[in-house]
């Protein structure tokens, strides 16, 4: 299985590579360092956000909250900027942290306590999010004047060649990599997505579990809305507008498996490098934004085909063997 | 025990068997393989119209394929059907079922949203002059059916709301809107208490009298010699013997199955009982159980006997913390100890092994280390990180001591072979270090090798110093394997028996509530 999963990650790792080549015949220049470290650059965000969708999803959960959220902490975040100008961005990171972790919450406590299906619930605070974001606003856009410069500068500063945004997309990959594969609680994650009877029966609290996952998709949430705010330098209602739709295709590309228990910190990574390199070379290769979307959607059917084929040849080896027991 | 009445009864039985000699089905040379495996090789099965015909083979033996092929799921490779002498071909499920043969499955396969009348007719209802479905004539055909099956269930219900008896009623009314001539009963008592397999008898009997030919599948000797007029054995894939069951005894029937006489079924030894371990006291619920209280000592295997719905299930569940009890009190080695969760339980020592180990066991997708350390990774991290080194010892500790057959421990679980899996599952339990372990039908639906081997591990743990309680609704095993037995009955405890003082009647006058321990 591992070895089937790396060997998924190798072929998706394979097929952005082509995908570069592809492009540098067209436009030769894409492939040269400054260019790729600034598609990464601009992949951040996407990436982050796709590693907190991929623990809900391992755990058979889905967060379609997540660009809601993302506006609403970005819209939270940028007010309180503009009406206390002195708050050092440090801790305006961590209420951003803080408050995209507790409108995860909210999603958590509604599936673990109100035992509701999760793409209801979070349908639901999706457009609560997106309604709070007008009460604060009035509908009002914050722009950039209204912004003090280190607000807008954060995510724009330069450690060794990289953007701070982009150092902070490492940090979270690192740290979610600790996650999965090291803490209890990553391992409780692929338990209550894979098997979640027999997860109880382990002394595994389920519903507990995946609010834990909401919660961390809601943080991951809050942190990309300050740096999304920041780094375009406007908040509104309606930034990242249905966003959440590339957050979950990037994880089904990465070969996380939609029915839970199956996905890997690579893949999630790998799945949005891929939705965003698709996104910044067609502008530059003259491609209409509408192949665009083409291309992703055949992306998506592309990668869940060909992870339905994988997860088909393991439900046969089962089956010829309940056959032989049958 | 039983050996003794029915086989009265089937005296008389192998008399009209005898009389009818031409079968209404039957099935010659047929062959299957599936990569790597040969189902079936070269079988014949004949059915008799009017008549019962138990099929009985350990697991493995192709009974599940020969049930496939009957029902046009799956094609066979070689061989011929026929039906009255004519050979007929399921190329598919429909075709099965348009010649009029019918599988009725130990977990129903049917629509558990949609109301009974609709679940009977489905893919034939009774149509209008323009093609719609014709509800009225639908509700009055249903109503008519569930009642020549004696079943007072409204056809407008919803399935969900039925019990499996009541279930299976509706697959049988559904048997029959089909103008089933063969009906293929597929362990289908597995699931019931003792009065709904008295009624399922009863109707099989009038489905004989039908002049319906009935395949039955049981792993049930008792009834198998209640309601069966012939016998088919198959041992891998290959028939073994077939004739009237006037003609076997029970051993033979056992010899035949698994190709070598069977000696003492149940390894029971004697264990030298130790230190009080676990004590339970006025535990209630209040709606599944009330004043359950009980002592057990280690090295002690104490059964619980009871009918299905005797609310014993419902008891462990709350001991191991997945329900709360609304009032009692539980004692580990003489400490007040209170158990709000699972982990709480583990923690405490006292681990379940649920019914249902398919669904309930391996989690597949996840190696077969991470399967195991899953309850003890507090033990296997440090500092709240995991520490792979600890999880493989930990796995190799105890997978060795099953012997598991694996290629590697960081195999997915899911390409075990079923044994292997129950291996790692067991081994899972067995790392938490437990002082009570919780058994739930340990043995249902398995074939006697296998029951053997989980009554062999059982002494094992217990010889161990562990406490076993074993939830049990067959007899034997409960007779077998216990020190001490309980029996519940609605919710209560009916009666408590020492080894010595155990006897069939008494335990199931018990849990039927005629008088003795009641």
């Amino acid at each position: 299985m591992i070895q089937l999963l790396k060997s998924r990650e190798a072929i998706l790792a394979a097929a952005i590579l082509v995908l570069i080549g592809l492009i540098s015949t067209r436009y030769s220049d894409f492939a040269a360092p400054s260019n790729l470290i600034n598609v990464f650059n601009d992949t951040s965000i996407l990436i982050m956000l796709a590693l907190g969708q991929m623990v809900v999803i391992v755990s058979r959960c889905i967060d379609l909250s997540v660009a809601s959220n993302l506006a609403l902490t970005g819209m939270v975040v940028a007010t309180l900027n503009m009406m206390a100008p002195g708050v050092p961005v440090p801790v305006l990171l961590l209420i951003a942290v803080a408050f995209g972790a507790m409108l995860g919450a909210i999603n958590g406590v509604l599936v673990w306590k109100l035992d509701l299906p999760p793409i209801v619930v979070t349908l639901g605070t999706l457009t609560i999010f997106r309604g709070l974001i007008f009460l604060i606003s009035n509908g009002e856009w914050i722009n950039a004047h209204e912004m003090t410069a280190g607000f807008k500068a954060f995510p724009r500063y330069d450690v060794f060649g990289l953007s701070l945004l982009s150092w902070l997309a490492i940090a979270t990959i690192a740290a979610f990599f600790v996650l999965v594969t090291r803490t209890p609680l990553g391992r409780a994650f692929f338990a209550v997505g894979g098997n979640p009877h027999a997860a109880v029966y382990t002394g595994i609290d389920v519903g507990y579990t995946r609010c834990l996952a909401f919660i961390i998709s809601g943080a991951v949430a809050g942190l990309c809305g300050y740096l999304w705010v920041a780094r375009y330098a406007v908040a509104y209602v309606d930034i990242a507008g249905g966003f959440e739709l590339e957050v979950v295709a990037a994880c089904v590309i990465g070969g996380i498996s939609i029915a839970g228990g199956i996905g890997s910190v690579g893949g999630a990574v790998l799945g949005a490098l891929f939705l965003g390199i698709v996104k910044n070379a067609l502008p530059v290769v003259d491609i209409s934004p509408f192949w665009q979307l083409a291309i992703s959607g055949a992306a998506i059917i592309i990668a869940v085909a060909f992870n339905a084929r994988s997860e088909r040849k393991k439900g046969r080896i089962i089956l010829k063997q309940a056959e032989r027991l049958a | 025990m039983l050996a003794d009445t029915s086989s009265a009864q089937v005296q008389d039985r192998g008399a009209s068997a005898r009389s009818t000699l031409r079968p209404l089905l039957s099935l010659r040379g047929v062959s299957k393989t599936f990569p790597g495996v040969k189902a079936l090789s070269e079988v014949a099965l004949d059915l008799y119209p009017g008549q019962v015909t138990a099929l009985v083979g350990e697991n493995g033996a192709g009974k599940s394929t020969i049930v496939k092929i009957l029902t046009g799921i799956y094609q066979p490779d070689g061989g011929a059907i026929s039906i009255d002498g004519e050979p007929v071909h399921f190329h598919d499920a429909h075709a099965a079922s348009a010649a009029g043969v019918t599988a009725i499955h130990q977990e129903t396969v049917l629509f558990d949203d949609l109301p009974v009348g609709e679940n009977i007719f489905i893919g034939h209802e009774p149509r209008t002059r323009f093609g719609l479905i014709d509800r009225k004539k639908l509700r009055s055909q249903a109503r008519a059916l569930l009642q020549r099956v004696g079943a007072d269930i409204d056809p407008d219900v919803r399935l969900r709301d039925l019990g499996i008896a009541n279930k299976h009623m509706v697959a049988i009314a559904r048997a029959l809107s089909i103008e089933a001539r063969v009906v293929i009963m597929d362990e289908p008592t597995a699931a019931l208490s003792h009065k709904e397999i008295t009624e399922l008898y009863e109707l099989v009997e009038r489905l004989k009298a039908d002049g319906k030919a009935i395949l039955f599948i049981s792993h049930k000797f008792d009834e198998i010699f209640r309601i069966a007029d012939r016998y088919t054995v198959f041992r891998d894939g290959e028939l073994v013997s077939d004739g009237l069951i006037t003609d076997v005894s029970e051993d033979e029937l056992v010899r035949m199955m698994v190709g070598r006489p069977v000696g003492q079924i149940f390894p029971k030894r004697e264990v030298p009982l130790g230190e009080e371990i676990l004590s339970v006291a006025g535990y209630c619920h209040p709606t599944e159980f009330e004043d359950i209280g009980f002592r057990l000592r280690q090295g002690e295997i104490l059964g619980f006997y009871g009918l299905v719905g005797a609310g014993r299930s419902e008891f462990m569940q709350s001991l191991f913390g997945i329900t709360r009890p609304s009032k009692g009190a539980i004692r580990i080695a003489g400490e007040v100890r209170v158990i709000r969760s699972p982990a709480e339980a583990i923690e405490s020592g006292i681990v379940y092994v649920p019914e249902d180990r398919g669904k309930q066991g391996a989690v597949i997708g996840l190696p077969i280390f991470q399967n195991v350390t899953l309850p003890s990774l507090r033990r296997t991290s440090r500092r709240g990180f995991l520490q792979l080194a600890e999880e493989f010892k930990l796995t190799r500790d105890y997978t060795s001591r099953l012997d598991l057959r694996a290629a590697s421990l960081d195999q997915d679980i899911g390409n075990l072979s079923g044994g292997n899996q129950q291996k790692v599952v067991i081994a899972k339990w067995l790392a938490t270090q437990p002082r009570v372990i919780i058994l739930d039908e340990p043995t249902k639906g398995i074939d006697i090798g296998s029951k053997a081997a989980v009554h062999e591990f059982m002494t094992e743990l217990a010889a161990r110093g562990l406490a076993v309680i074993m939830v049990s609704s067959e007899l034997p095993e409960i007779m077998g394997m216990s020190d001490r037995v309980i029996v519940m009955r609605d919710g209560r405890i009916a009666g408590e028996f020492e080894r010595s003082g155990i006897s069939a009647e008494v335990l199931v006058r018990a849990a039927a509530g005629l008088g003795a321990g009641a």
